[in-house]
């Protein structure tokens, strides 16, 4: 079949028309939307079109101040006293209100950060009220988290959330937190600020006393008065590890509590023994998924040698037919670059990939005119010492290279700073638990790619973070444990 | 009475499984309270550490390998090995100024240290491991492993104890280590060496330093092949200094503060915890 006869899917556009946006979105302190202490608005687009959606206040020192003042009140007159019982019964609101708006909210995060409306639809916000229903009803049951210890709060909490996940790193953040007994101050990223504005709303129709979740917007320096605010007792971040690093480095010597989730560079690895077409699946959504703005996403894929042929080639087929445009169309598979800024990002590594002797592979597909696009890519002919393998590019790009041995591979896998995640495609069992054993990272999926679960610890070894968020874990960074 | 002449020991340091003295020839005056006795102790240095976590680094595949079973034994084995030279251990408490009865409930309690550890090694798993309830078909669950290789400040005013209090969880739980000693109190930390080098313990599992605190914290806390560090102190200065280091290449910190060693409850699986990642693993259930 030729190019022009190729049949084309009708666009099936989620509705607009239900979403309930403000023009303008105020601080969130003390259960109030409040005007910033400098009354200065910034916008946030849509990258899909380029066209402004809203603006968001920015939040300055005395914001901050203000917002962990009323975090602090909350926790010591209100929020630390109530029995977890309680607690518990305002956390499951919030998962409820959530579930009941959840098409809102989808909408809303497609428009904002540019990710298919499939993706945010069914994997970003039902996830998000999941983590609110499951730390929900830990909050009355933290002495069966860890035996032989007191579980004590530890008061107000800073968090800093990326653009990659915008709700859903709010609930991973807000939902333990709140289950352990701290208060919270969040600043969302500055691309993405809208879903957590609207969670706000959410927070204060649940009547949480006021002050109990304060959230804050802003870019960098709103977030460094977050950190370095002395009055609070745990940073919570998730995002680059350069940044991460300044985090670590800001509050050295304070007692502040860290969790970092930081950066990644993920070995997805193919044995001639795998389901190839089930592994060629796994690849497209192991770097594909959410345009590649993933931290633990499979950006480096290493295939057994004696299958590299056949794999490369169903995945150039595969991704010919991958559909990038419009977000709100339900066809869609690969939506907006976030922002101008990430996609200068991502064209610059992959500039660099062909200046290093890269073999560069996208399939012909037209991007819209208007907005941040990115086409899938792939790179093969490249090397361990390439910066496209070690460095995290944070978008639709994907470097192959192939291997003999498990040794060979497993040695591969782990030359890298980073250990977040892994994968591993192979019909042994016994293999699988090798490799799983020895991939130096902290979630590794067999068989399987990118799945996220609130009862399942996420958390990165090496440069990749301190502590866990999910599951249990995700408790342990929130309490004090006498 | 005899007048035959007493051999004196020579300290130096434990790396790799060896004794070597440091690379850089000098060396620190240690004298007991009425001078009676001087003893020259190693002042380690920056080489003496890089070959250090060189060999932790080359231990590390081998020793979290083992069964936690073989781990297991080896602590007990240390244990024995203690309770064996229990007197050598008795004079160099005493020489560093301990009275009788506290140098022997510190021999004591050192002892049941490891044997508590030893108990733990092949418990802490199930402890802390689980199958996690995920909402889709799938097989998850979440076990500890050992960050790696582990860098230590030593309680500075506990000797024998402070040592094997920091070593044991970090190596129960498949780690490796490179651990300054007490600079006040050096005596006992080469000796425990030798009960080291005697108990089945691979080279380069454990290695001992000694040498001045204020020169070697820095490479302690930079070392770009240091995992995690431990630091045994009060001292904000040097607080502040570890974490600032440790954010070169997120060293996971663990800082024990004020930390009364000879309590009863003073030991506890969470230590072991301290140096361990969480990895989950998931697996689709299906045919």
């Amino acid at each position: 079949m030729s190019k022009k006869q190729k049949w084309e899917y009708s666009p099936a556009l989620e509705g607009t028309d239900h979403i309930q946006l403000k023009k303008q979105y105020d601080l969130f302190i003390n259960g109030k939307f409040t005007p910033g202490a400098e009354g200065k608005y910034f916008s946030t687009v849509n990258p899909a079109n380029e066209e402004k959606i809203a603006e968001v206040a920015e939040a300055n020192q005395k914001d901050i101040n203000f917002a962990v003042e009323s975090a602090q009140k909350a926790y010591d007159n209100t929020w630390s006293k109530m029995p977890g019982k309680e607690r518990g019964k305002y956390i499951f609101r919030i998962a409820r209100l959530l579930q009941e708006r959840a098409r809102e909210f989808s909408v809303i995060e497609t428009i904002d950060g540019g990710k298919p409306i499939r993706e945010s639809r069914d994997v970003d916000i039902p996830l998000a009220s999941a983590h609110f229903f499951y730390y929900a009803g830990w909050a009355d049951k933290l002495e069966y988290a860890f035996p032989g210890k007191q579980a004590n709060s530890l008061g107000v909490t800073g968090q800093i959330i990326p653009w990659n996940f915008p709700l859903l790193m709010a609930s991973w953040k807000i939902a333990p937190a709140l289950a352990t007994g701290n208060t919270v101050v969040l600043k969302p990223a500055e691309t993405t600020p809208l879903t957590a504005m609207k969670l706000a709303e959410i927070i204060q129709e649940a009547d949480l006393p006021p002050g109990v979740v304060n959230i804050v917007t802003g870019a960098g320096d709103t977030g460094k008065a977050i950190v370095n605010h002395p009055d609070i007792k745990k940073i919570a971040f998730t995002g680059s590890t350069e940044v991460g690093k300044y985090i670590m480095k800001s509050i050295a010597g304070t007692d502040k509590k860290y969790t970092l989730e930081l950066g990644g560079k993920a070995a997805n690895i193919i044995f001639e023994d795998a389901s190839i077409d089930q592994a060629v699946e796994g690849i497209i959504n192991s770097i594909f998924f959410n345009q590649g703005h993933v931290c633990c996403a499979g950006s480096r894929l290493y295939v057994q040698e004696s299958v590299a042929e056949e794999v490369i080639q169903k995945l150039r087929n595969r991704m010919s037919s991958l559909i990038v445009g419009n977000p709100l169309d339900k066809n869609t598979d690969i939506g907006a670059i976030n922002s101008k800024m990430q996609l200068d990002k991502i064209k610059m590594y992959v500039d660099l990939g062909k200046e290093e002797g890269g073999n560069i592979y996208q399939p012909s597909c037209s991007l819209p005119k208007k907005g941040f696009w990115h086409a899938p890519t792939i790179f093969t002919d490249v090397s361990q010492s390439n910066r496209i393998i070690q460095e995290e590019i944070f978008g639709p790009v994907l470097g192959i290279q192939t291997f003999r041995t498990v040794d060979e591979v497993i040695a591969k896998a782990n030359n890298t700073a980073y250990g977040l995640s892994g994968g591993v495609w192979t019909d042994k069992g016994s293999k699988i638990f090798k490799v799983t054993k020895d991939i130096r990272a902290g979630v590794i999926w067999a068989n399987t790619f990118n799945k996220f679960d609130p009862a399942s610890p996420f958390g990165g070894y090496k440069e990749s973070g301190v502590g866990s968020e999910g599951g249990i874990e995700g408790l342990r960074g929130y309490l004090d444990l006498a | 009475m005899s007048n035959r002449i007493n051999i004196q020991k020579t300290y130096k340091l434990y790396i790799d499984g060896k004794f070597p003295r440091t690379e850089s020839g000098r060396y620190i005056k240690w004298m007991n309270k009425d001078k009676s006795t001087i003893i020259n102790i190693c002042r380690g240095s920056r080489k003496d550490f890089r070959n250090a976590i060189v060999s932790a680094r080359k231990a590390l595949s081998g020793w979290s390998a083992r069964t936690a079973y073989n781990r297991a034994q080896i602590l007990y084995r240390i244990g024995e090995m203690l309770e064996g030279r229990r007197e050598q251990f008795m004079a160099e408490l005493i020489l560093q100024g301990s009275s009788k009865k506290d140098a022997e409930n510190e021999i004591n309690q050192s002892i049941d240290c490891l044997i508590y550890y030893a108990g733990w090694a092949d418990k802490y798993q199930q402890i802390f491991s689980r199958v996690n309830p995920v909402s889709q078909a799938y097989f998850n669950f979440t076990i500890s492993e050992p960050t790696g290789v582990v860098s230590a400040i030593a309680p500075n005013d506990s000797s024998l104890l402070g040592l094997v209090s920091i070593i044991s969880p970090v190596i129960a739980g498949g780690n490796t280590i490179v651990i300054l000693a007490s600079e006040k109190l050096p005596i006992c930390s080469i000796s425990f060496g030798e009960v080291l080098h005697t108990s089945d313990v691979p080279g380069g599992v454990v290695n001992i330093l000694t040498g001045e605190k204020t020169e070697l914290i820095e490479h302690f806390s930079t070392h770009m092949d240091v995992n995690a560090i431990i630091y045994c102190g009060e001292n904000k200065d040097e607080q502040k200094l570890i974490e600032t280091n440790a954010s070169l290449n997120l060293k996971h910190v663990v800082h024990y503060k004020n930390k009364k060693w000879a309590l009863e409850n003073s030991h506890s699986p969470y230590h072991i915890l301290n140096t361990q990642e969480t990895k989950t693993t998931w697996h689709p259930i299906g045919i």
